[in-house]
């Protein structure tokens, strides 16, 4: 990832910080989203903003390093989180109309998780959601870098 | 009657845009995924129909949370219509899109953009919660924004740029509206909403609110002083798009319209003479926008914003049988209206242009397509047999006998300049011979294969069909029509299978 353009001379020298900073931030930041995401439900989190914490830190690291580095993080390209996420969230949705109940209705595992606490259809939601922003925030990135 | 049924034309749609994302790029499997997944949101939304007719209303809590805290969605006969209309012109556009959409729209995502879209359509009909009626009216124009954007052309661009523009405004003010309503009563669901309305005591603010909504859902039908980013933009897309856009888009606005201003809000004279002030101008502005057009689409764009007057004159009349006459020219006009898209984008595939001076001899070239289409703009201009003719005389009646004679006039005038148009599209297209310059010019229809020509006319052919079906079986459709004045006069029916799960 070596430029030699001048321009980009300033770039290269912060980046040594940005990079070591990044190594350690990518984890924390994502263990950090799945803490958001867990904790949703009854407290303020969630899969839409788990799934955005989670973005940041691979925006982060695609400007620490590059997008083309980022996104070989992933085995598959970012856009097939979408609809994997939509899925799992339609699911999710429709579990309870199986069982006779109305379209979303909350359906719950009777023993609790432990770590998690109780798991239910909600969570499940939620967990495509996160995918779905992931999905999305990538490839939007991925967009606007490709017409750089 | 409670039942899941009611989301399955949403949920419908919503499988097949996922599945559409999982074949990104591949075509002809996006094609086959769509058209199946319009085949059954149809099938849906008539089992839909028929349960709403057979056992009345239909209402579902979701997720089980009681009205009127949780969501509700609920499907009166007004929505089951509705719903079923969209089934129809999707199923038809849909089929004519895989024809008429070229390969790189269809790779950026048409398909998938197209069925949220027509999901975001019928979740507006079928909610019964005002704040979440804004949620879908927001997946229909962040959907209808892509895709009046996709290719990226200069003129697509500028259309695009005054329609987000003011629908995001429509939608703004319709959100402000949303949010003194609530803050004055304390509730979102639509059946839930009237007894704290007719309790406020601040009256003036009640009837801000009801001008604020009239305002949001006016520009986003296009309405008098608001309509001129319609025909700025619907001519850039493409006539597949554009179906779906002139029959569809602006009959949501007219819907929510009706909904409110019989369940919420009660209007009072100063209202109904704001309707009926705001039809007769709208219904002037279009025809005389329409009458110095050259291209198909613009006279269609401002025929649009005609006819919506017709509706708004309706509702702005206020009795049971305006209200016959407003649904069934809703009928008639999702279907006329989208028929008509898909027409000229059939002309432009022929001839190249939907210049109508440079157009001609359609009916030498064409005789059996010319009969369809003569059907499609007869039905527009309303001569009797055909669709627009019944509406059309129960307005008239109920204009004169409410004494409003300028409505009556201007009712008269913007049906009179339409059938003039009409007229003069059918002799400049059909009659006149082709004129010297343009006999050259390809033709790109001919050397269509034998299925891409099926899916573009079979479409055009099928909804001609149904607006014939419409203005010689008449009398289902009154019907209907008269079922939904029922309910839409006597609001409690609405109300209580909400409120209270009555049958």
């Amino acid at each position: 990832m070596k430029n030699n353009k001048p321009k980009h001379n300033i770039k290269k020298l912060d980046a040594t910080i940005l990079r070591t900073a990044t190594n350690y931030l990518l984890p924390l930041l994502l263990l950090f989203s799945l803490f958001v995401l867990l904790r949703g439900h009854y407290l303020s989190g969630g899969g839409f903003v788990g799934g955005l914490i989670a973005s940041i830190a691979f925006v982060l690291h695609s400007f620490a390093y590059t997008t083309r580095r980022t996104l070989r993080l992933f085995q598959v390209p970012p856009r097939t989180l979408i609809p994997i996420g939509l899925t799992l969230s339609f699911i999710s949705g429709f579990l309870p109309v199986l069982l006779g109940q109305p379209f979303m209705t909350g359906v719950w595992f009777a023993d609790k998780v432990a770590v998690i606490g109780s798991v239910g259809t909600a969570l499940f939601f939620d967990i495509g959601v996160y995918l779905v922003v992931i999905g999305v925030v990538l490839t939007i990135l991925l967009t606007i870098s490709e017409s750089d | 009657m409670i039942s899941n049924f009611i989301l399955a034309p949403i949920l419908a749609h919503m499988i097949t845009a996922i599945v559409l994302l999982f074949f990104w790029k591949n075509v002809q499997a996006q094609k086959t995924v769509s058209v199946i997944g319009n085949i059954v949101g149809f099938l849906v939304s008539w089992r839909l129909f028929a349960l709403v007719w057979e056992n009345g209303n239909m209402t579902l809590q979701m997720g089980g949370w009681q009205a009127p805290f949780g969501i509700t969605f609920v499907s009166d006969t007004l929505s089951a219509t509705m719903v079923m209309l969209t089934a129809i012109v999707s199923l038809a556009v849909g089929i004519y899109s895989t024809a008429a959409t070229n390969i790189s729209r269809i790779r950026y995502g048409h398909f998938f953009i197209y069925h949220f879209l027509i999901m975001g359509l019928m979740g507006a009909f079928l909610t019964g919660d005002i704040f979440n009626l804004y949620v879908w009216f927001e997946v229909v124009i962040i959907s209808s924004f892509v895709l009046l954007t996709l290719g990226g052309k200069k003129r697509q661009m500028e259309g695009a740029v005054k329609y987000v523009t003011m629908n995001m405004l429509a939608s703004s003010i319709f959100l402000t509206a949303i949010g003194i309503l609530y803050g004055i009563t304390g509730s979102l669901n639509i059946a839930d909403l009237p007894q704290h309305v007719a309790a406020v005591e601040n009256r003036g603010l009640v009837t801000v609110t009801a001008l604020l909504f009239f305002v949001g859902f006016g520009i986003k039908s296009a309405v008098f002083p608001m309509y001129y980013w319609l025909p700025s933009s619907y001519h850039t897309p493409p006539s597949a798009i554009g179906a779906v856009f002139g029959g569809l888009l602006t009959k949501m606005g007219v819907y929510s319209m009706i909904r409110v201003f019989t369940v919420v809000f009660e209007p009072d004279d100063f209202m109904l003479g704001v309707f009926i002030v705001i039809a007769i101008l709208t219904m002037i502005s279009g025809a005389l926008g329409a009458i110095n057009k050259r291209n198909i689409r613009r006279i269609l764009s401002y025929f649009i914003v005609c006819h919506i007057g017709y509706l708004i004159a309706g509702i702005g009349m206020y009795t049971e049988l305006a209200f016959v006459g407003v649904v069934f020219y809703l009928i008639h006009d999702v279907i006329v209206k989208s028929n008509f898209f898909m027409m000229s984008g059939l002309i432009q595939k022929i001839r190249v242009t939907q210049d109508i001076y440079r157009l001609g001899g359609f009916y030498k070239d064409y005789p059996k397509l010319s009969i369809v289409f003569g059907i499609i703009l007869f039905s527009l201009a309303g001569i009797p047999p055909l669709s627009g003719f019944w509406p059309k005389i129960l307005l008239f009646q109920e204009a004169f006998k409410a004494e409003n004679y300028v409505l009556l006039g201007t009712l008269i005038f913007a049906s009179f300049i339409t059938l003039f148009i009409v007229a003069r599209i059918w002799s400049e297209v059909f009659w006149k011979d082709l004129p010297k310059p343009n006999a050259e010019e390809i033709d790109h229809f001919a050397p269509f294969h034998m299925r891409g020509r099926l899916a573009l006319v079979l479409p055009v052919v099928g909804l001609a069909v149904v607006s014939l079906l419409i203005g010689l079986n008449a009398s289902f459709v009154f019907e209907v029509a008269e079922r939904v004045a029922h309910e839409l006069m006597n609001p409690s029916i609405y109300i209580d299978s909400v409120m209270h799960h009555l049958k």
